[in-house]
């Protein structure tokens, strides 16, 4: 793999910011985040899918990027922890993991946050079983999930999304 | 303003919600290579060649193994006996035997897969059972590690006079931390300059004491620096040593950083594990459901070598008679040898294990003398002024009858069960409700706390600020935020103005591991103290008044600094009066100070599917005062869900003695979508020696789960099972295999 021949160029938007990557087609979108753009808050948890750690999301969409082949982001737009809050403004899913304690050790929380921001984009007022789905794909081991659950409802509750809401 | 009991945003929660927190393997140095480790394809046996395979430019790679070592080839713990890298015997798949270190981490891992290791293999054994029974002896002349006998009354005499004598055997399996970020850490080290290690620990005074020996250098060539640690739970406790150690040596061999990270597989199948437990209860006992006497048998699975389970032993033995008074106990406890990878430290630390089994037992007693559990337990609670198996005097407010009172209330509890007889008649889905009453001691066991002298310092800054400086690491469980409540507490300043100094000990000094639930009782009483040193050195020197505000605190500290230099307090623990404890007898005050607590579960029984699962959970307990209302409920929650985990889904599937479902996919844990609602309560009752009034709170939740649980399961369904994890096959095997 480091075999600079094999390298491809690939183009997208990661933060909102166009970026030219020079990658092999078969690295891992984690990877690239991690190494080449040095965007360390991705968090590699298991490597295989199933903790969400590595959680961000492509054209909007929530995914695994420990899973994502970096050839498939061609032309996509990716969204990382780094890229959640606006400059010092924290999103409202941010502050309210802060003030519910929806965060411990904090190395499941970028992805758990993306996750979050994510449910309330698709579902701006979720019911309890739908937080609990729709964070199901992440893994926390110190919260019991609780407190997370907690920010999620006082994030809706806060934001504009409530109110967008009949 | 007060500050102790008030829920303070967490010192390092903004990093840590948008990613800027730097974990271990978010530091890259120059130069800087990759270090793996190859490990032992075989239980037990000699190591007869190594040989380097395959399409690999080896000369590129730095290899190290035993010969390398420059000091002791043993990791310092309690014994010496576990090797840093196995030389001429391995003791337990996946030890240890070579390290390899290289740039490119690809390349790397290709190498590993290349290094062929001979092993002539010898006899090994993987059950407890077969370790007592001396099928093969593995280790010492007995594989006993550890031994402890407990004795209070007289227990012989205790049979004649009983009305029953009631026997159970229990069993617990073993349990993965797992913790979202693996073990990982970077050394640099050369003999000129020493050993430093960055890592993801919850210890770093032990790395230190380990890598001493490994290196033999003198103390202050040694330097070890906890980064941002993604969870621990006990996981990293020692186990952080062993990867220090081999990167440092990778290190000092090739004169660059070494980073070693493991992944998922290799820190699930390498690293510690809960103790599996097995628990024999012979217990006398009344007509009026008195207990007379307990005779008890507690034995715990340690792995290849002694790492902690002395200690993992101690814990449980003492907590194997539980909140009750009775007048004759003998326990006898055993650590035993096994071919497996060490087992080690995991929240609760052996409590687990023998609450689960004296929990179940307490339940089927009853049964026995015809009681409801709850009416046996009302009668046999620990009062003030009573004695603990240990012979220790309950000299605290205890409650026990009140917590239990309130957990039935806030659970509806006998309303619920009567509600569940009926509709279990009929339908599919069979429910039940149960509870576990329990204690935790919290710090050191016994002398523990004495022999540490744990110490904390405080500074004040240039800014004059208050700097808290401890060797006590924050894992998640917020010790940075309750240090900063408990100084502010004590000076009367605001919580902004209180730092706390990253763990490095070239800079703190060693306030003891971050185990035990003991970094806010023991750790931040001494946080209280030293930050009162510092306020009384600026009284004294004439620089602050009896009465102040913020900013003439502030001006204090600028004005000492400048005219004296430096202020720095530094605090060393001192036991409460009247503590004392016997380790030859093992008897007396095993803990300063117990937490209190009645956990009740409500489960449904799918009898179809025999799936269980848990509908509600309410967890009430007594911890002294709450620093910190959500920290502490995020414990309680945490604790609750990881003790469900250990009940109804975590199971290590072993294939002579490998961990062979060391993944994700296949060990596991409860997502958002398999927790109830955990409902956290306390009752405050504020502990004279603890910081503020409050006691440990850490390992607590993780003992109430699993008995409550399965006493639920037996309400639901009216069978009896008394071993964990319980899996569906268990329930379809302990209702006769025919309801398939």
């Amino acid at each position: 793999m480091s075999d600079a021949s094999l390298k491809v160029q690939i183009n997208c938007t990661v933060n909102g910011e166009a970026q030219t990557l020079d990658s092999h087609p078969m690295a891992r979108l984690l990877d690239v985040l991690r190494e080449e753009l040095r965007l360390t808050g991705t968090k590699e948890g298991c490597g295989e899918g199933e903790c969400g750690a590595c959680s961000v999301l492509i054209d909007g969409a929530l995914v695994n990027s420990c899973l994502v082949p970096v050839l498939q982001v061609e032309g996509a737009s990716i969204k990382t922890i780094e890229g959640v809050a606006t400059g010092e403004q924290l999103h409202r899913v941010q502050q309210a993991f802060i003030s519910c304690g929806g965060a411990q050790c904090g190395i499941c929380t970028p992805g758990m946050v993306i996750a979050a921001v994510n449910l309330l984009e698709r579902t701006p007022n979720p019911t309890d079983a739908e937080i609990r789905t729709g964070l199901a794909g992440n893994l926390c081991r110190c919260t019991g999930y609780m407190k997370i659950f907690d920010a999620v409802v006082r994030a809706c509750q806060k934001g504009e999304m409530r109110n967008d809401k009949p | 303003m007060q500050i102790v009991g008030q829920p303070v945003p967490r010192k390092e929660g903004r990093d840590k919600v948008t990613g800027q927190a730097r974990y271990i393997d978010d530091l890259h140095f120059p130069e800087m290579l990759y270090g793996t480790t190859v490990r032992s394809a075989t239980a037990r046996g000699r190591i007869k060649k190594i040989s380097f395979e395959g399409d690999i430019p080896w000369d590129e790679f730095i290899v190290v193994t035993a010969k390398d070592i420059p000091g002791e080839n043993c990791v310092a713990l309690i014994l010496f006996d576990q090797p840093y890298l196995a030389d001429e015997f391995v003791n337990h798949p996946e030890e240890p035997i070579l390290l390899l270190a290289h740039p490119d981490k690809h390349l790397l891992e290709e190498a590993r897969r290349n290094v062929r290791i001979e092993i002539e293999p010898l006899p090994a054994i993987f059950s407890l059972h077969d370790s007592l029974n001396r099928k093969e002896i593995i280790w010492g002349e007995d594989n006993i590690f550890k031994a402890y006998h407990v004795e209070k009354g007289n227990v012989d005499e205790a049979w004649e006079q009983a009305d029953f004598i009631v026997e159970g055997e229990y069993e617990t399996g073993a349990q993965e931390q797992l913790y979202i970020e693996n073990n990982g850490v970077i050394a640099i080290a050369s003999p000129a300059d020493g050993v430093t290690v960055w890592g993801s620990m919850q210890c770093p005074y032990y790395v230190h004491k380990a890598l001493l020996k490994l290196f033999g250098l003198p103390e202050e060539k040694i330097r070890v620096v906890q980064v941002e640690t993604g969870g621990g739970f006990g996981g990293k406790e020692e186990y952080p040593s062993m990867v220090a150690g081999h990167a440092a040596l990778l290190s000092w061999k090739s004169g660059r950083p070494v980073k070693i990270v493991y992944d998922r597989a290799e820190d699930m199948v390498a690293t510690t594990k809960r103790h599996p437990s097995w628990t024999k209860h012979r217990t006398a006992v009344t007509r009026e459901g008195r207990l007379l006497g307990m005779e008890i048998d507690f034995v715990v699975d340690g792995g290849a070598y002694a790492t902690l389970s002395a200690v993992v032993l101690s814990r449980g033995t003492i907590h194997a008679a539980g909140p009750y008074l009775c007048p004759n106990v003998r326990i006898k406890s055993r650590a035993v040898a096994t071919n497996v990878p060490p087992h080690g430290a995991f929240r609760g630390f052996g409590a687990p294990q023998s609450i689960f089994a004296l929990e179940r037992h307490m339940n089927k007693v009853a049964r026995v003398v015809g009681l409801s559990p709850e009416e046996f337990r009302l009668r046999n609670f620990i009062q003030e002024g009573e004695t603990t198996a240990t012979s220790q005097v309950i000299h605290e407010k205890v409650d026990m009858q009140g917590l239990l009172k309130r957990a039935f209330e806030l659970t509806d509890y006998q309303a619920k069960q009567k509600r569940f007889a009926e509709s279990n008649k009929t339908s599919r889905q069979k429910k039940g409700i149960g509870f576990a009453s329990f204690m935790h001691g919290a710090g050191f066991t016994g002398s523990g706390e004495k022999y540490l002298e744990s110490v904390v310092g405080a500074e004040a800054t240039a800014e004059g600020r208050v700097r808290i400086l401890a060797a006590s690491t924050e894992i998640g469980q917020g010790t940075n935020t309750v240090f900063a409540q408990i100084a502010a507490e004590a000076l009367k300043l605001n919580y902004d103005s209180i730092e706390v100094a990253k763990p490095d000990t070239g800079n703190v000094p060693n306030s003891g591991p971050t185990v035990a639930s003991r970094t806010t009782m023991i750790v931040g009483k001494l946080v209280e103290s030293a930050v009162l040193g510092l306020k009384q050195t600026l009284q004294s020197s004439g620089l602050l008044k009896e009465e102040y505000a913020q900013d003439d605190f502030e001006r204090a500290c600028r004005g000492y600094i400048e005219q004296h230099g430096p202020l720095k307090s530094f605090s060393k623990y001192k036991a409460p009066p009247g503590i004392n404890w016997d380790d030859e007898k093992y008897e007396g005050d095993a803990y300063g100070a117990y937490a209190w607590a009645v956990y009740v579960a409500e489960v449904t029984v799918d009898m179809v599917t025999f799936e269980a699962r848990v509908d509600d959970f309410v967890a009430l307990q007594e911890v002294g005062r709450v620093i910190h209302p959500v920290l502490a409920a995020g414990q309680i929650e945490g604790g609750v869900a990881q003790g469900i985990g250990y009940t109804l889904f975590e199971k290590v599937v072993w294939q002579d003695g490998r961990m062979i479902n060391n993944q994700m996919t296949n060990y596991i844990i409860p997502t958002a979508a398999d927790i109830p609602p955990i409902r956290v309560y306390f009752e405050e009752n504020p502990y004279a020696y603890g910081p503020a009034g409050a006691k440990g709170i850490g390992e607590l939740p993780m003992d109430g789960a699993a008995p409550a649980i399965l006493n639920a399961i037996e309400q639901a369904t009216g069978v009896s099972i008394n071993h964990i994890p319980l899996m569906p096959e268990s329930i379809i095997e302990a209702l006769g295999g025919d309801h398939v």
